[in-house]
């Protein structure tokens, strides 16, 4: 703060610190034209209830000057009068790094000790595998479910069905770095009739319910709107996270009706990047613990 | 003077009271509109788009701030789970600041980029579809109400005579930026904006 409040904030300080010690004195002794010690001072309520003027006990006196006192000790240690560091040079800036050095120094080698070690050694190890699953319920679980089970929209990763590749450097880029995956919206280029012939050759890919000759349509239609993307034969390419549509695993619901909704609307899947956030060494637990979710 | 003086005036008693404590706010707050660290925004913060502010007073109205705080402290404890403790150089362009006091929920200021938009969508329409423990209400009211587009050019006009610098041309473009827009988009807006200046690096 500037030279000036700096000043008027201390003068301030004192004004108030001195305030106080006079306002002690002038209510402990005695006043002129007051009455005497013992005596009642006048005030009367309810007819004959009566103040007397009794000085204050002592120890409770000096409590109020002990506080004064503290007080200015207190302004001399730490940071109060306006720009004064204090003696102890205490700032909640320090303070914060001082815990936070503390704890990395405390628990940072629980983390980093794993740092070296390659992630599919790392996901055999069980207490590894503890880690990171308190790291998975503290950071992953608002989307993935705290058993990792995913919820529609959201991945599951204990089925070893992977949008964005299953190794574990494609299981580290996608927590450290983020992971956005983008459908067009086909509904504004294709007519509604051959977005259904779209779901009837998905859903004839699985063995479903579907008829014949709107898959075979649909087919042709996949093979010129869709197959840039979810390859020729719709089983997905990991380097775009375009979904394999060939299996039983639907992100975003495996009915005809919700089929059709995604392949209208289009649909955006995002991870958010947490590298910066969470470091190194918790991205390598975490990756370690998701893998080991379907190694195993 | 005497005691009896005091206490029998009211009116002296409280320029007395007044000025008793006073002390505290003029050396507390007074001082802080003068400190450029409390005053101007931190590198990079812009003031909430049309479709932001909108979502800020959805936030405000549907009384988020009951159960969110949007204040990190600067303990270990809270930025290990939420990110950088919060300066006060990224609530300039709030008014007034949501800090909150009460967590029910979790603090919310660095919320901005933590979970996607379909998620905030989906847990906003019902928390329990991505949280199942979670004890949230459900908002679902907000997919169908619409922001009112003049509204929000009338609040940035107020905004700008408060000093937060919204251009003519961003007043003029803001009923159009929101046509179409529900309370929904809105509020995922103004939450994905929320602390993204800030950023622990490790």
């Amino acid at each position: 703060m500037s030279v000036f409040w700096s000043i008027v904030v201390t003068i301030v300080i004192l004004l108030n610190i001195i305030g106080c010690y006079l306002l002690i004195r002038w209510v402990a002794k005695p006043n002129k034209g007051e009455a005497k010690r013992g005596e009642a001072t006048g005030h009367v309520w309810d007819d004959d209830l009566m103040e007397l003027n009794n000085p204050m006990p002592r120890w409770w006196l000096y409590m109020f000057y002990i506080t004064i006192v503290w007080g200015l000790i207190y302004l001399l240690m730490y940071p109060g009068f306006g720009n004064y560091p204090g003696l102890l040079g205490w700032t909640s800036d320090k303070k914060y790094s001082d815990e936070v050095s503390a704890a990395n120094e405390a628990y940072g080698p629980i983390f980093s000790k794993y740092a070296e070690t390659p992630i599919i050694e790392l996901s055999e190890i069980k207490e590894a595998n503890l880690v990171g699953q308190r790291l998975f319920v503290n950071y992953c679980a608002q989307c993935h479910g705290s058993d990792a089970g995913g919820s529609r929209g959201f991945p599951n990763l204990t089925d070893n069905d992977w949008i964005w590749g299953g190794s574990p450097a494609d299981i580290k880029h996608s927590i450290a770095n983020g992971r956005h995956a983008a459908m067009a919206a086909w509904g504004s280029i294709l007519k509604p009739i051959q977005i259904e012939y779209l779901a009837d050759h998905l859903m004839s890919l699985t063995g479903r319910k579907h008829k014949a000759t709107d898959a075979q349509r649909g087919k042709e239609l996949f093979a010129s709107y869709c197959a840039a993307c979810h390859k020729a034969d719709a089983t997905g390419n990991p380097l775009l996270g375009a979904p394999n549509l060939a299996d039983k695993i639907w992100l975003y619901g495996a009915s005809r009706n919700k089929i059709i909704e995604s392949i209208t609307k289009g649909r955006t899947g995002q991870m958010p990047a947490h590298m910066n956030f969470l470091g190194e060494d918790k991205v390598h637990i975490l990756t370690a613990y998701v893998y080991s979710l379907s190694s195993h | 003077m005497s005691h009896e003086k005091v206490e029998t005036n009211i009116g002296l008693m409280m320029i007395l009271i007044v000025l008793v404590i006073s002390v505290g706010g003029l050396i507390e707050i007074v001082p802080l509109f003068f400190l450029k660290k409390t005053t101007e925004p931190v590198s990079g913060l812009m003031p909430y788009n049309s479709l932001q502010l909108a979502g800020r007073d959805v936030y405000v109205h549907e009384g988020c701030y009951g159960c969110h705080s949007q204040m990190v402290r600067p303990f270990r404890a809270e930025t290990e789970r939420y990110g950088h403790y919060s300066l006060a150089g990224e609530f300039v362009y709030d008014r007034p600041f949501q800090w909150g006091s009460k967590r029910t929920g979790p603090d919310l200021q660095r919320v901005g980029g933590r979970y996607s938009d379909d998620w905030h969508r989906l847990h906003l329409t019902n928390p329990r579809l991505v949280v199942p423990e979670s004890n949230m209400p459900a908002y679902p009211w907000l997919n169908e109400n619409m922001v009112d587009g003049e509204l929000i050019a009338d609040k940035m006009r107020v905004l700008r005579i408060l000093n937060t610098p919204y251009t003519d041309e961003d007043i003029a473009n803001a009923p159009a930026s929101v046509e179409g827009k529900t309370e929904m988009d809105a509020l995922i807006a103004y939450l994905q904006v929320l602390g993204i200046h800030v950023s622990t690096r490790r």
